[in-house]
């Protein structure tokens, strides 16, 4: 479990996180949205200690992880996955060497053992015979895929992904969103998502926190969404017509 | 930004590179590669530069001694002071300020802007010890050898030309490259080399690990690691020149 409680995060004379509290609970798909520069991803950068806030406290577990040394946090990163927008897989490297790089950092396996680790996460995730390619031979989905196998090759306790579906089609954005939903139930993983897209909030949010300039405007499961009344939260929601007609049948 | 912060920054981050690797096997792979990546892919560049500035030289100091009361292995001399003074280690190394300082601050750079430096400090790992130090030791090993080679060719290529152009027999070029040889001469081209190999690989991957932005920011990024990292070697040349010759 993720608790999240008061956090500041201020660029200069911009607060961008004001007083953000926020609980994310194990084997549940915890979803962050919110318009593009409402402060989704400094909420989970500063999570994550990859931006260091002003005040208030993040623990993992009771691991009051904002309080930590930078060395102590680092130990903490060992247990997380994350998947960045961009996949940010190391172009230099093979699929089969970005694999590698965690558990050659932190495992004790053999080479054979890592080999064989490698292939099961890349079959998890619905890719085999890969390994010898570079990220730039792969598509922009099968290298989400591929952020999404190194996320889970040390077998994390948390997983975060920040708008895992930017740039994908239609097709292949839920392709992803169901492996995510998928891994998150099956290893009990706390996955906290950044998005602004509705097909995910609708498909795989089990709890939903609705983020406007910086401010916690809402929090709530997906069934909830489409009944409640907060203006703010509809006004993001319902943007489009196909949202609006299905806000009306229910 | 003041320059004071700036240099503390700067030393908050060699701090951070100058750390116990996490694995020293992954340690040692980087630092071959890059050995081959930065050091081995500019021997032909230093070795066509060397060859053609050893000419240069050589003729200059040919058409500056156009005395007959100065004996012509007087050329041999100073195309040899003047290489391993400072064409050899001082040119050769804000040459390779421009070769290894652009490559070692555009790749850094344009991983901290697709956030595969992120990923690395999300798995864990310290990126700046992990990215930086193989590159830093890498230089600091080659570019020893790569100005040995660069002052030997130089040489060469001194003696080919003013032996073919008729401006210096090869025995009087020879006698000038051995007469009256001061040792410590090479032991202060290594101290200025290694010292430039620190700034070449340190001030780069400084300015490419703290890139914010996109491809423009990287292209800046990569410039002010160059053009800085030429200023530092000009004024440490000064300093240390002063420290080690006077």
């Amino acid at each position: 479990m993720i608790e999240v409680k008061n956090i500041f995060k201020k660029f200069g004379d911009n607060l961008v996180l004001n007083n953000v509290s926020a609980t994310f609970f194990p084997g549940k798909i915890n979803l962050i949205i919110g318009r593009s520069g409402s402060g989704k991803t400094v909420a989970i950068k500063s999570m994550l200690g990859l931006h260091k806030i002003d005040s208030g406290s993040i623990s993992f577990d009771k691991r009051n992880f904002s309080s930590m040394s930078k060395t102590e946090q680092q130990n903490i990163r060992k247990e997380i996955g994350m998947v960045f927008q961009g996949g940010a897989l190391f172009d230099s490297k093979t699929i089969e060497e970005n694999l590698m790089v965690p558990l050659i950092m932190f495992s004790s396996m053999t080479k054979e053992e890592m080999k064989h680790r490698i292939n099961f996460c890349l079959k998890r995730v619905n890719l085999e015979n890969v390994n010898n390619f570079f990220p730039a031979d792969l598509s922009g989905g099968m290298q989400k895929r591929v952020a999404i196998a190194r996320s889970i090759v040390l077998k994390p306790k948390y997983l975060f992904c920040d708008e895992p579906n930017s740039g994908l089609d239609p097709y292949t954005a839920t392709v992803i969103d169901e492996l995510l939903k998928e891994i998150t139930y099956e290893y009990n993983i706390t996955t906290v998502i950044n998005t602004h897209d509705m097909n995910s909030v609708m498909q795989i949010g089990d709890r939903i926190i609705f983020i406007k300039k910086g401010q916690k405007k809402w929090e709530g499961s997906r069934n909830q969404i489409m009944n409640s009344d907060n203006k703010d939260l509809n006004k993001f929601v319902f943007a489009s017509e196909i949202f609006r007609r299905l806000k009306e049948l229910s | 930004m003041n320059i004071f912060s700036l240099i503390g920054k700067y030393f908050l981050f060699i701090k951070k590179v100058f750390s116990k690797p996490a694995s020293l096997s992954v340690f040692y792979r980087s630092f071959l590669n890059e050995v081959f990546v930065l050091g081995v892919s500019s021997i032909g560049f230093v070795a066509f530069v060397s060859l053609f500035v050893g000419a240069v030289v050589t003729l200059q100091i040919a058409y500056n001694l156009e005395n007959p009361l100065l004996p012509s292995y007087l050329i041999g001399l100073a195309t040899r002071d003047s290489i391993i003074l400072e064409f050899s280690p001082t040119m050769i190394s804000l040459i390779l300020a421009g070769k290894m300082g652009s490559n070692i601050a555009s790749t850094i750079g344009t991983m901290r802007v697709t956030e595969q430096i992120d990923a690395l400090e999300m798995m864990g790992i310290n990126s700046a010890s992990y990215l930086v130090l193989p590159k830093i030791l890498a230089l600091v090993f080659f570019n020893p050898v790569l100005i040995t080679f660069s002052m030997f060719l130089a040489i060469i290529g001194g003696w080919f030309f003013g032996d073919i152009t008729g401006l210096c027999s090869t025995t009087e070029f020879l006698d000038g490259v051995q007469y009256f040889f001061i040792p410590f001469n090479i032991f202060y081209a290594y101290i200025k080399t290694v010292f430039f190999a620190l700034i070449i690989s340190t001030l780069p991957a400084f300015y490419g690990y703290f890139t914010k932005g996109g491809a423009l920011e990287v292209g800046q990024a990569s410039t002010k690691g160059v053009v800085n990292s030429s200023i530092l070697i000009i004024i440490f040349n000064y300093l240390i020149t002063q420290l080690l010759l006077n």
